[in-house]
């Protein structure tokens, strides 16, 4: 809310300067969007009157004025305003300072505006830092004193504050409710104003029924007839709710406004002679319609409550009035509204019409059920002052006979100190909770505290304990460390952990991207290969971009990836860990699996430019590498590479990453279709892994070392084209020799001297015993094992 | 003699002229080597009268030593250049640079996260994490946030055609660890979070911690003071200035809003902190008694602290990143600056 300093202090005596109230408001709970001048800082600016206006000699557009400023002669302004004979104006005098928004000061000097003298200048809003309102000159009131400082006439010498209560604190939503808190966190004194006395002229009164008093439990209203709608209102008002954000709109819905500016209550004005038989206060009819005053109709639903008539829906109780109803230029009789409304039964019900209003926030936050009189009676003779007309007597309808008791709060003392861990003393505990309106009696081991009935949020023990500490002052509660039991956070030995992972493909040239969770449908349907009706969709998404799910973390890595291709960075390694999410069938987990994912995706040469290394484009195998270092860390798991029939990938690179039967990840290079219609520029490759699958490793498990010397052999093996070196190896290892200690695949060779379905691999065998150095006969003996087997089991012949 | 003198002559004379280590050695078996011109002298000693023999013996035998010490010197000498010809040869240039593979660098809210984990770790808090797609009842009603109650509009949810939603906070996860551990408690759960917010200053993702801490007598001040030790341990000074304002939130009560000095002008006043000195961090107070109904623990014998703020923030005060976007952008250049 926004509320001017100077109308603060109005209600509330204080000797404090604006920083220091700025400052006891914030420390105190509530916190400041922004503390605005209402005008800028400029000088010499006084109430002047066109006299005579001419026409400029050499200037189309340019006038020449001669104007009263109060002195003993006229002055003589050029200007190319629209300004007419009598008007009042703000005019800047000879050596005014105006102060512009980048800061710099505008000096008014003597001048001559093409060849005629001008003696200053006049202004509009914008020129005195009092907002943009639009072109012409700032209106000034009729009655200004000619000359008179600006600042003086418009009470400038004041600034904005935009205050954002807290959502419990429905009881700061009003001059009077800020001036009360004010009043306890600064121990000021109120202003104590008469009570407003209503002249009642009228007989006239209008029946009020509840019928829905759950939802409403008290409504007041008045008529008001012979009211003219056309007077003005006055200056001081405009101005007030200029300040506070609020465009004058006529008087009597000025008044409201401001009434509930001042009081807290929000109001409504009916043009009486649309209404027929009487108020009735109920639920909607399914479908009814009803046109509210922004000229937009709405399909009502049964749980929202209106007001209506003997007919037909007048409003949107506690939100919105209705068009037909509203009070127009022809409106001569008014019946004015002051109501009261269950918060948590009106809680949300704005909202589901997409409406927002300054009714719907306080009535949602809670209204005070003792202040609808109150502000009947002054807004009856706000509107009787201005417009005239006589009012008839208020009917004040109350549905809930305990709605202006409070239950007392049973406090104990010990609750401060075991909450808070401070003592406060008995007195000082009074003394705020006295101050903050509250009643407070001693009872057994503390007291009984009824809060006043404006403070919808005071109802628990804790509750007063807050209160209790706010107005106490947090900073006056010191800072503990708290001694903790000696406990030891351990890490197993055998779990893989993300941070070794991360560091290791930081370590190899990875950067770590973080990348949406919410990704494009197509991108996200050609990486995962799902379909879209698999996907998981946003219902209300920022944008078609940002929709879906994403079932791979490479829906968001690939699109990263290109971005900076395109941005010359040829050489992108990437990778990210995070949640990836699918649907499922278990019901029980909301159809849903969420599983953290870690994901790679590398392009462009394997390093970066140099004088001494002869790079080339990264494939298949230097991304393998990083995998099966990554994987090398779940010590002991036997991970094995199978084609891949992934729908992403190219199908002859790419590879499942199996750990015995379940596969935990895949790797390999983007299918080149699906490169081509996601538009990329280089060869991409990528990997993804489940971080849970693959993070049980094994303690190391010592073996002793044998001191006899290991020999190798080395076998050229000819076999054909598709053979897997996986099949060799498992060959090998079938035949379950204990003195073949590892193996070694050197080389890979196709081309000349080897058949063209044919390729050469070179595997060295190394051996060793542990009790003694092998013989020439043993290894030879198993060398010619080895050979058979792989004969029979992939056709392997020595080369 | 005379010939014994000659000989050392040419030798001193041969000696300068070997300038390797062959020509040296050459010289060596010339002269000393079994069939060498001096040590031929010594044969001949036989033929002199024998009182003449010692005499000569002894000044055969010393120029002998003279000249084997005139080899060795000559030989230190020799290698001595050889080594230094050879260290000339092998200079490189060693401003060129090293053969690079490049290593990477974690995300700088990675960074920031893993470095809030660590402090509060030694504060004997254990990390805990939960699911980003949750239900209703965890991310607001155990919170104490019943349907249309005002702090939900500020929540900005994503929302699934099923009910369920992207978590708005961490704080799910305090609620999770709550059903399913016993006090004492001392949690954090960082993670991601969204918000149907995309401008300047918001992300429609981004990262928080949010911190529990549940035993008998934990109070308002033990919150202060965990709050003011991680903020001093995770900004490295001491003197690190923390302020905590009253403020609303339903799952606390009291609950504060903390504000940390402006880590740029030091309190003094700028542009970053609105000319304050303070910059808003961070959401905390005392578990609210419901929240404990909803998970079923005894508000009568426990209290409990919580607290959450953004990671991303953090990162950008501490890295002096100004454009939040520029977080999830993913520009390599952007990412290297943080190896």
């Amino acid at each position: 809310m926004k509320v001017s300093e100077n109308w603060l202090r109005e209600w509330v005596k204080l000797e404090a300067s604006t920083d220091e109230i700025v400052h006891q408001l914030i420390m105190s709970g509530t916190e400041l969007d922004a503390v605005e001048p209402v005008a800028s800082d400029f000088t010499h600016v006084v109430v002047g009157q066109i006299k005579s206006i001419e026409a400029h000699p050499d200037a189309d557009r340019l006038t020449v004025c001669q104007v009263d400023v109060g002195a003993d002669e006229l002055i003589q302004i050029v200007t190319n305003a629209k300004v007419h004979v009598d008007q009042k104006v703000p005019v800047a005098m000879i050596g005014a300072q105006l102060p512009e928004p980048d800061g710099k000061i505008f000096k008014i000097k003597k001048s001559k505006l093409r060849g005629v003298l001008s003696q200053g200048m006049f202004c509009g809003a914008e020129t005195l830092g009092m907002g943009d309102t639009g072109e012409g000159l700032l209106e000034i009131p009729e009655d200004a004193p000619l000359g008179a400082d600006l600042r003086e006439v418009l009470d400038l010498d004041d600034v904005v504050l935009d205050l954002d209560a807290t959502p419990n604190r429905a009881d700061l939503l009003s001059v009077a409710g800020v001036a009360r808190e004010l009043g306890v966190i600064m121990q000021a004194p109120l202003t104590e104003w008469k009570k407003e006395v209503v002249e009642v002229t009228l007989e006239d009164s209008f029946p009020v029924n509840i019928e829905c008093d759950d939802l409403c439990q008290r409504y007041a209203g008045r008529i008001v007839r012979g009211v003219d709608v056309k007077a003005k209102t006055p200056e001081w008002m405009v101005e007030k709710l200029r300040r506070s954000g609020i465009r004058s709109l006529g008087p009597v819905v000025d008044v409201t406004n401001f009434v509930m500016l001042e009081l807290g209550q929000p109001m409504h004005g009916f043009d009486f002679d649309k209404l027929d038989g009487g108020i009735k206060v109920r639920n909607a009819q399914e479908g009814e319609k009803l046109v509210l005053l922004d000229g937009k109709e709405v399909s009502l639903r049964a749980d929202t409550m209106v007001i209506a008539d003997e007919k037909k829906a007048l409003a949107l109780a506690g939100i919105m009035g209705g068009n037909d109803s509203a009070v127009s230029d022809n409106t001569s009789n008014i019946y004015l509204e002051s109501a009261f409304f269950v918060p948590n039964k009106i809680m949300g019900k704005a909202r589901t019409y997409g409406l927002h209003t300054d009714s719907s926030h306080r009535f949602e936050r809670g209204v005070s059920p003792d202040l609808q009189l109150e502000a009947l009676d002054r807004a009856t003779s706000l509107i009787t002052s201005i417009c005239g007309g006589g009012a008839g007597p208020v009917t004040d309808v109350i549905a809930n006979d305990d709605l202006l008791k409070r239950d007392p709060i049973y406090f104990e003392r010990f609750r401060i100190k075991r909450h808070l861990g401070i003592e406060v003393d008995n007195a000082r505990v009074e003394d705020i909770l006295t101050r903050l309106g509250c009643e407070v009696e001693l009872a057994e081991d503390g007291w009984n505290i009824t809060p006043p009935i404006f403070r919808f949020d005071l109802a628990t023990p804790e509750d007063i304990v807050e209160e209790i500490a706010r107005i106490y002052g947090y900073d006056n509660i010191p800072a503990l460390l708290r001694p903790m039991e000696p406990r030891i956070a351990l890490k197993p030995e055998t779990q893989v952990r993300e941070e070794t992972l991360q560091d290791l493909l930081v370590a190899r040239g990875y950067q770590e991207a973080i990348t949406y969770s919410f990704v494009p449908p197509e991108v996200e349907s050609l990486l995962s290969g799902m379909d879209k009706s698999e996907q998981i969709r946003l219902a209300n998404p920022i944008s078609e971009e940002l929709s879906v799910m994403r079932s791979t973390l490479w829906s968001g890595l690939i699109p990263a990836l290109d971005k900076n291709v395109k941005r010359q960075q040829s050489r992108v390694r990437f990778f990210e860990t995070g949640l990836t999410f699918q649907k499922t069938d278990d019901a029980a987990n909301n159809n849903l699996v969420q599983r953290k994912k870690m994901a790679g995706v590398i392009t462009g040469p394997l390093y970066d430019e140099q004088w001494n290394v002869d790079t080339r484009s990264v494939d298949f195998y230097d991304l393998k590498g990083d995998v099966e270092a990554l994987l090398g860390e779940a010590h002991g798991a036997r991970f094995e590479f199978t084609p891949s029939d992934h729908p992403a990938l190219h199908p002859g690179q790419s590879a499942n990453i199996m750990l015995g039967e379940t596969q935990v990840g895949v790797l390999g290079a983007l299918h080149p279709a699906v490169e081509a219609k996601l538009d990329l520029d280089q060869v991409v490759f990528v990997f993804e892994v489940d971080m849970d699958l693959i993070s049980k490793k094994e303690l190391p498990c010592y073996r002793k070392l044998s001191p006899f010397p290991s020999i190798r052999r080395d076998l050229a093996l000819l076999v054909n084209k598709g053979v897997e070196y996986a099949s060799i190896i498992k060959s090998v290892e079938s035949l379950g020799i204990a003195e073949l200690i590892d193996s070694v695949i050197f080389d890979v060779y196709q081309g000349e001297h080897v058949d063209s379905d044919q390729k050469s691999l070179a595997l060295g065998l190394i051996f060793q015993d542990f009790s003694r150095t092998l013989e020439e006969e043993e290894i030879g003996a198993y060398i010619e094992k080895v050979m058979s087997t792989l004969e029979k089991d992939v056709g392997a012949v020595l080369r | 003699m005379n010939e014994l003198t000659e000989l050392m002559q040419q030798a001193e004379v041969q000696l300068k002229t070997a300038d390797t280590l062959t020509a040296l050695d050459e010289v060596r078996v010339h002269y000393l080597g079994k069939k060498g011109l001096i040590t031929g002298q010594l044969k001949q000693l036989g033929k002199l009268p024998p009182e003449e023999r010692k005499g000569a013996g002894q000044e055969i035998n010393k120029a002998k030593q003279s000249l084997a010490a005139a080899i060795d010197e000559r030989k230190l000498a020799l290698e001595e250049a050889a080594l230094n010809e050879r260290l000339q040869n092998e200079r490189l240039d060693v401003t060129l640079p090293g053969r690079n593979i490049g290593s990477g660098s974690l995300h700088p809210v990675t960074r920031t996260a893993k470095r809030i984990e660590e402090i509060f770790m030694q504060l004997g808090f254990a990390v805990e994490v939960g699911p980003e797609i949750e239900d209703d009842y965890h991310n607001f009603t155990a919170l104490n946030i019943p349907d249309h109650h005002p702090s939900r509009a500020s929540h900005d949810t994503f929302y699934f055609d099923d009910g369920t939603l992207l978590r708005t906070h961490t704080s799910p996860v305090q609620i999770r660890t709550m059903e399913n551990k016993e006090p004492p408690l001392r949690i954090i759960a960082p993670g991601r979070v969204y918000r149907c917010d995309s401008d300047v200053t918001h992300s429609p993702m981004f990262h928080q911690v949010e911190g529990l801490m549940v035993d008998k007598d934990v109070t308002f001040a033990d919150l202060k003071g965990i709050l003011d030790a991680f903020f001093k341990a995770f900004f490295e000074d001491d003197n690190f200035k923390t302020r905590f304002r009253p403020h609303y939130f339903p799952f606390t009560e009291p609950s504060a809003e903390t504000d940390i000095q402006c880590v740029l002008c030091h309190g003094k006043g700028c542009k970053v902190c609105g000319n304050t000195g303070w910059i808003e961090v961070m959401g905390c107070g005392m578990v609210n008694p419901e929240v404990f109904k909803h998970v079923g623990i005894d508000p009568e014998k426990y209290t409990g602290f919580a607290f959450g703020f953004g990671i991303d923030r953090l990162a950008m005060l501490r890295y002096g990143i100004d454009d939040l976007r520029k977080l999830f952008d993913n520009d390599v250049r952007f990412l290297k600056q943080f190896a």
